[in-house]
């Protein structure tokens, strides 16, 4: 019996389409012969069968840097920027690693890994090298405060739901992500770009966003994909209007109706869309109807992908999950039947279902439950609201009360904040339970966003 | 502004609010005839924490809660600026 055949990236990569580039900041480097060159400095072959970390300062070295090594090492555990270098050790021993792809190799000649290889740019031409095996992709979850999780995918999963869309009608794409492709959702888009015959466009996060805005459009940039923080980011910066993208997508937080239409209003001759995905539960879904929440008939087996309802929680089981936590203490990544606990809380309204929230950041008001997101929800549907947030508040009386904190449209006039206040709040009882209903709301110039692109809750 | 009309005009803010119909607040008026209920009062306790920058309720771990709208009022004007 012949062993099933195996695909790597580069196996996706032919020289047929000219013209592709993969580009940051500060570099543009062509996709079209990507295989005849090297960023590893030629030592790919040293990888092979390796355990490697793949821990570099820039996205655009990771990035090719994946493309080598996708079929040639054993695993591959991707480093997000802001991963703290105090759980280094900890994650390196959880995935036996045995290889580092770095940009500094001083900072680990003295560290207990054996083979240190440095990527550099410009590339180097080299020999294509032949797909050996299907190497594990690691890749860490990102909001808690410990050690984040390693959750091991195969490209076959990660890959799932692009190759079950087919490819794009229309033009090649040039496709660009406000995240960082070391991340889940970015990594969608970089996969995205290399199997539909695109290029990409990577974000920066030392660049204004002006100046990002202006780069995607110089590129022609015309899919992009950012989470609902970093749209309203967008929206808040008056950058959107220089920018015509031809579809919009929104992943990662609840994507509420507000957002929803505030791109379709700063897009109009775009297609706006949001997806549901984790590092762990893969790709679920794309909601392209523009509105929020998600069809009730998606629940059950579509195109492959099982989704249930327990206890108010979204569990999806199919083949683009994440296979396994790794490591020797790891938790089980699934339920006995095999599906993964997306912790996402949905609510059934009608024939849609809501997210309202995620299961680790409720918060507790006089003994009540409270779902921080689903006031914001109501709050950002005030045409003047651009962003919000809303947190719990010791009080000596209840225990918790909610406070809200609220950025207005930039051209808000300052003498109508009692009167936009006093609308929300409105807004607010009017569509909320009492104890939901923020008791202070504060006019804010910024809310943190964490380097993942999601609204900070970690002081909530 | 006063203390005391700080006090009461907040409390007249939040039943309005809240569609509390307030009784006339005199000094010996109980509290839980305000018609407030513990939301109400923890709203109230909030905004005057952020107007005055005192929570007479939480920085003394022996105080009772006040039971009239005058001992509510002295509780703010009681506190060392």
């Amino acid at each position: 019996m012949s062993p099933r055949e195996i695909f790597a990236l580069r196996d996706h990569l032919g020289a047929e389409l000219k013209g592709r580039t993969i580009s940051d900041a500060h570099d543009v480097v062509s996709l079209t012969d990507i295989l005849s060159h090297t960023v590893l400095g030629g030592r790919l072959h040293e990888l092979s069968g390796r355990a490697v970390l793949l821990k570099l300062s820039d996205q655009l070295r990771s990035g090719l840097a994946m493309i080598e090594l996708d079929g040639i090492a054993r695993r591959m555990l991707l480093c997000p920027p802001d991963l703290n270098p105090a759980h280094l050790d900890a994650l390196i021993a959880d995935a036996g690693i045995d290889a580092v792809v770095t940009d500094e190799p001083d900072r680990w000649a003295a560290s207990g890994v054996s083979l240190v290889v440095t990527a550099q740019l410009p590339l180097q031409a080299a020999a294509p090298a032949k797909t050996e095996r299907g190497t594990e992709w690691l890749m860490l979850t990102s909001g808690t405060s410990g050690v984040p999780k390693i959750a091991g995918h195969t490209l076959e999963a990660l890959t799932g739901a692009i190759v079950a869309e087919g490819p794009s009608r229309g033009p090649v794409p040039v496709w660009a992500t406000f995240y960082d492709i070391r991340r889940y959702g970015g990594l969608q888009i970089f996969l995205r770009a290399i199997l539909s015959g695109g290029s990409l466009v990577l974000s920066d996060p030392h660049e204004a966003l002006a100046d990002h805005v202006a780069r995607l459009k110089a590129r022609g940039v015309s899919h992009i994909s950012g989470t609902p923080s970093h749209w309203r980011k967008l929206l808040m910066s008056g950058s959107a209007a220089q920018f015509a993208p031809a579809y919009v997508r929104l992943s990662g937080e609840i994507a509420d109706q507000a957002v929803l239409d505030g791109l379709k209003a700063a897009f109009p001759n775009a297609s706006v869309g949001h997806a549901y995905a984790s590092t762990e539960a893969g790709v679920g879904f794309a909601v392209n109807d523009g509105l929020e929440g998600f069809p009730a008939d998606y629940l059950g087996n579509r195109n492959g992908v099982e989704m249930k309802v327990v206890d108010g929680s979204l569990r999806i089981r199919s083949t683009r999950t994440a296979h396994a936590y790794i490591g020797r203490d790891a938790a089980s990544l699934t339920d006995d039947d095999g599906f993964v606990d997306s912790g996402d809380i949905v609510e059934l309204r009608g024939d849609r279902y809501y997210f309202v929230g995620r299961r680790g950041g409720i918060i507790n008001i006089g003994g009540l439950k409270v779902h921080p997101e689903e006031i914001e929800a109501v709050i950002n549907r005030h045409p003047d609201v651009r962003m919000s947030r809303a947190k719990s508040r010791k009080s000596p009386i209840t225990g918790g009360i909610v406070v809200a904190d609220v950025i207005l449209a930039e051209s808000t006039d300052p003498a109508r904040a009692k009167e936009i206040r006093d609308q929300i709040l409105e807004l607010c009882r009017a569509q909320l339970a009492s104890h939901k209903v923020p008791a202070v709301l504060r006019f804010v110039e910024a809310l943190d966003v964490t380097p993942a692109g999601k609204l900070a809750r970690t002081d909530a | 502004m006063s203390v005391r009309s700080k006090v009461i005009e907040a409390i007249q803010q939040i039943a309005k609010e809240q569609h509390v119909t307030l009784p006339a607040l005199s000094d010996d008026l109980s509290l839980h005839e305000t018609g407030f209920d513990s939301l109400a009062f923890a709203i109230l306790v909030a905004r005057l924490e952020d107007e005055t920058g005192i929570d007479p309720f939480t920085i003394s771990e022996d105080a009772a809660f006040p039971t009239t709208v005058g001992d509510f009022v002295r509780a703010y004007e009681n506190v060392p600026a």
